[in-house]
């Protein structure tokens, strides 16, 4: 591939202080600065032109997969890490490169306004180069926002689990949120597990803080209930509300198996009763 | 020839399955555990499966077989001690085993079956 003419290299490194200006002006004039403080944005754009221009300087091509370009795309990469901490969407730390066509393009049209044939071939590289660059930064964005994103989703399915002793021989479990396929699974199994670790006799149930009941959600209870059976224990369904009852009932799902309180102490009481455990009057 | 002991405690039989189940020790429990039963008059029997991490359907359905077959000779049959898997395993396979009484460990299985015993 060919590469930069000489004196386009002369012109970016004469020109270097105005391209600075120009390029954090075309930034502000976008949005792509929010939330960056001026001192490091200039600190930023500083950085990479001179990166970029020790790259072009060594005259390694327009391939950025080589090793010439580590440092430039390392860079990129330690940006697009920041802007995805900080917020941003893939357009604003796209347009850090892109932000820099502009500057250049009008340097080049007056460094070669004699010369259009080599204007041309010029701003093409210069144009390639930096698409190139520009995706490279979006790739890298998106990469960090995924490892978020994952991180965020196993991080929400240990929180949703937590199993809590109430008495001696009795479990809850506060389920909260929607309850699908792969989070029923991982409540079923914690459930189990402190069932035999703990041999608590009673394991309580409470939906007060499940959107709302489905076909599929009911399902998954009843296996549960029934797999909490099968090892030898009970277990009772609280928190049912009014419009989850009423949703049920419209639903035709057939619950006739389930021990079902309206809340989570009247749960308890029923399962204090059934452990024989007496607590006087009040209870 | 390898086979599962069926103990004798008071009215009741105790069997626990120690090894890996193969449907061949399977099926001669079977056997031998409704000779047992008729020849001790037995009035419960405790199966603990404690021991047992692995199911298939074949096994499952051995479980419940067990279970019916015990019934129709008086005697009250009590799962106890299933892990948590196979809890899982059964109830996926649909074999929710209607009709056994379960516990979690052999002493809670004891005493709940000498309650039923009592109090038919």
């Amino acid at each position: 591939m060919a590469s930069l003419h000489g004196s386009t290299l002369e012109a970016i490194k004469h020109n270097h202080a105005q391209l600075l200006v120009q390029w954090v002006a075309a930034l502000e004039a976008n949005g792509a600065t929010r939330n960056i403080k001026e001192q490091t944005l200039s600190q930023e754009t500083r950085d990479f032109l001179q990166l970029l221009i020790d790259v072009l300087q060594a005259d390694s091509g327009n391939d950025i997969v080589s090793s010439d370009w580590d440092e430039a795309r390392r860079f990129l990469e330690r940006l697009s890490a920041s802007r995805a901490q900080l917020g941003h969407d893939s357009h604003q730390a796209a347009y850090f490169i892109f932000a820099l066509k502009r500057p250049l393009f009008s340097l080049l049209q007056t460094h070669f306004s004699d010369d259009p044939a080599r204007l041309a071939e010029q701003l093409w590289l210069i144009s390639e180069l930096l698409d190139t660059l520009g995706m490279h930064t979006i790739r890298t964005f998106q990469k960090t926002r995924e490892a978020v994103i994952k991180r965020q989703q196993e991080e929400l399915l240990e929180l949703s689990t937590p199993v809590v002793k109430l008495w001696d021989g009795v479990l809850a479990l506060p389920l909260i949120g929607t309850l699908d396929s792969q989070r029923s699974q991982t409540v079923m199994e914690s459930l189990l597990q402190r069932i035999v670790d703990t041999g608590s006799e009673i394991a309580i149930i409470d939906i007060t803080g499940v959107p709302t009941v489905d076909t599929l959600v009911a399902q998954h209870l009843l296996k549960t209930v029934t797999a909490i059976r099968l090892m030898g224990a009970d277990c009772i369904i609280s928190g049912v509300r009014p419009q989850i009852a009423q949703t049920i009932v419209h639903l035709g799902l057939d619950l006739g198996t389930l021990t079902t309180k309206a809340n989570l102490a009247d749960a308890l009481k029923l399962a204090l009763k059934r452990l024989g455990v007496n607590l006087g009057e009040q209870v | 020839m390898e086979r599962i002991p069926i103990l004798r405690m008071g009215e009741f039989l105790l069997v626990t399955i120690q090894v890996d189940m193969h449907d061949k020790l399977a099926m001669r429990l079977q056997d031998d555990l409704t000779d047992r039963i008729s020849a001790t008059s037995a009035r419960g029997v405790l199966l603990d499966i404690s021991a047992l991490d692995m199911v298939d359907s074949f096994i499952g359905r051995m479980i419940a077989d067990i279970a019916s077959l015990s019934r129709l000779m008086d005697a009250r049959v009590m799962v106890v001690g299933m892990q948590p898997a196979v809890a899982i395993t059964l109830v996926e396979l649909g074999l929710t085993l209607p009709g056994v009484s379960t516990a979690l460990d052999v002493e809670r299985g004891m005493q709940r079956l000498s309650q039923h015993v009592r109090r038919p």
